[in-house]
């Protein structure tokens, strides 16, 4: 789209966009290129400058089994989330939506869980499902150690997942809502008329009326997944027990800066960068096809 | 809509009083944990109604995290985050839209890439920049063969280092070139015909009818910076002058001693005072925060 009137001072307008492209610059598009160099190039032990040394860092990562164990649970961690918390959400935006007395009670709570930080959830859910204290303890005292996600690689994965789902369903919420009350009333209400009850409704014109909204939330939940999951997974598991949470961020901050191999790290980092650019491209050409209904 | 479905209607309250406990109770037995001496909080099942030990875990917890300074250091990240967001992007967006030259769009799209690499992805070469943030213009220097020698410029533990990695991003961007693009262009031409400049067309025209924007953008980019985790626990080795609150949240779990449990109360009055501020601008901002988060895609 184009401005039909315009400025025409140049100076002015360079001044006025340099801020942002210097930051752009140096905190993204330097690192972003020094990953690369990286990822291609090794530190020779004895000082000098990095070596070039071709695939081989990737061919190091793709040949540790536990690189691959990170993507399997990595995968696991985002699948299940996503499709946990967007369940969760879709169902009270639709029963939310359809304004029974009370519902702006709902409005103005089911969104508080995305205005944690991911360390507050991970800390949060860490002593709600402790085994020896908690919430979720009384458990272990009627079936002794069935729960403990200290010892129990899939109790911990299942902890995280729980954690992370929490903090989206908040935020799918107010996306599913906007997306339903953005229907025309008129739809709906012809669909009554030609006697559809409110289940049949829900499933043959609201939700499919909501599937952009939809597709756009499971990449946002799943680039989420690989993004801010470090902070529920530091403060809850540190990637333990035996490394079953050791998601992809959080293994290349570990390989980076408590093993200080930079470029393992960042071989490491180009994969999971491919990966988040990967989604956010389906992300753009869903976020143009946005349906908007006026 | 005048319909009769009263079983539909009773499954309907179930389904959003479960989720309304699901969703909250979490944080209300963080509140309940928080208010309990350390023998009652520790019992199976534990107690879900609050205690009376509320003020003296918080003061205890706001003493052991030094909270006095590192709520200190993340409102000044979280306020220099928002105020330099709102600005950079609002100057930026200005000029993409308002100005014409060739480079635009190429412009755009540079800022435009980078809402695809969250900060999160590429730290470990971000972290080393951070270690010297005038090296990229040194390099680019060096290779135009100009011998000047910059100096260095350390931005580990500092507020810049805190922020300004933060900033440099397209959310906000975006968000005003959308607007700026439903502003008609009779008022641009309007305020060129009575002799208005850019700056002042800018200021007097466009920031007056950006408000609504830039309370959306401001809420969410506050919330966004204080929950940050990853980025200040890498920048930050100076714990004592510039940890931020939530760097906090991971001292405060360990135990007294190795096999005894973890002092509960105290880390979930902790987790208290590092989620409230957050917590209290949703609700107090709602209407701006459910704005924002719809506009920005965050």
């Amino acid at each position: 789209m184009e401005k039909r009137a315009t400025f025409s001072n140049l100076w002015l307008a360079a001044a006025l966009v340099a801020p942002q492209l210097l930051l752009v610059f140096v905190f993204f598009y330097w690192p972003s290129g020094e990953a690369l160099y990286w990822a291609f190039t090794l530190e020779p032990p004895f000082g000098g400058s990095n070596q070039w040394v071709g695939f081989l860092n990737f061919s190091t990562v793709f040949s540790d089994a536990k690189y691959w164990a990170s993507v399997r649970v990595s995968l696991i961690f985002a699948l299940v989330a996503t499709v946990l918390s967007l369940a969760i959400a879709v169902l009270l935006a639709l029963f939310v939506d359809r304004r029974l007395p009370g519902h702006q009670v709902y409005k103005f709570t089911y969104f508080l869980p995305y205005a944690l930080a991911a360390p507050a959830v991970g800390l949060a859910f860490r002593f709600i499902f402790a085994p020896d204290a908690g919430f979720v303890s009384a458990i272990n005292r009627a079936f002794p150690d069935l729960w403990n996600p200290a010892l129990d690689g899939v109790d911990a994965l299942a902890l995280i997942i729980m954690a992370q789902a929490w903090k989206m369903a908040g935020y799918n919420f107010v996306f599913f809502l906007a997306a339903l009350q953005s229907i025309p009333r008129t739809l709906v209400e012809a669909g009554a008329m030609d006697g559809a009850s409110v289940l049949r409704r829900m499933r043959d014109i609201q939700l499919p009326l909501i599937a952009p909204t939809l597709f756009f939330l499971i990449v946002i939940n799943i680039t989420d997944s690989f993004v801010d999951s470090f902070g529920i997974v530091d403060i809850t598991t540190g990637g333990g027990p035996a490394r079953a949470t050791d998601l992809m961020v959080y293994k290349i901050y570990s390989d980076g800066f408590q093993g200080k191999d930079y470029s393992l790290a960042a071989a490491q980092s180009i994969v999971l960068m491919l990966l988040v650019v990967a989604l956010t491209f389906v992300q753009f050409r869903f976020v143009e096809r946005r349906i908007h209904y006026t | 809509m005048i319909e009769r479905t009263p079983v539909l209607d009773a499954v309907t309250h179930a389904v959003l009083i479960s989720g309304l406990l699901l969703l909250l109770m979490p944080l209300w037995i963080v509140f309940v944990a928080a208010s309990h001496d350390f023998q009652t909080v520790n019992q199976v099942p534990m107690p879900l109604w609050p205690g009376n030990h509320l003020l003296e875990n918080l003061s205890l917890a706001w003493e052991r995290g030094n909270f006095d300074r590192v709520m200190l250091n993340s409102l000044i990240v979280a306020v220099g985050v928002t105020v330099g967001k709102i600005v950079i992007a609002a100057l930026s967006a200005f000029s993409i839209v308002y100005f014409s030259y060739r480079l635009r769009m190429v412009i755009f799209w540079m800022i435009f890439i980078t809402l695809m690499l969250p900060l999160e992805v590429r730290i470990v070469p971000t972290y080393a920049v951070a270690a010297d943030a005038l090296r990229p213009f040194q390099a680019t220097l060096d290779v135009l063969g100009i011998p000047l020698d910059l100096p260095e410029w350390n931005l580990l533990n500092t507020y810049s280092g805190l922020i300004l990695p933060l900033i440099a991003t397209a959310t906000g961007t975006f968000l005003y070139r959308q607007f700026f693009l439903t502003v008609p262009d009779e008022l641009t031409e309007a305020a060129k015909m009575d002799g208005a400049g850019p700056i002042r067309f800018f200021l007097e025209v466009l920031m007056p009818l950006s408000k609504t924007n830039m309370a959306a953008l401001a809420t969410i980019m506050f919330v966004w910076s204080w929950n940050q985790y990853l980025w200040p626990l890498l920048v930050v080795t100076d714990h004592q002058n510039f940890a931020t609150a939530t760097m906090q949240l991971q001292k405060i779990v360990p135990g007294p001693a190795f096999g005894e449990p973890p002092i509960w109360n105290v880390a979930m009055a902790a987790n208290l005072i590092v989620l409230a501020p957050p917590v209290l601008v949703t609700i107090l901002l709602q209407r701006w925060f459910v704005r924002g988060l719809i506009s920005t895609d965050k």
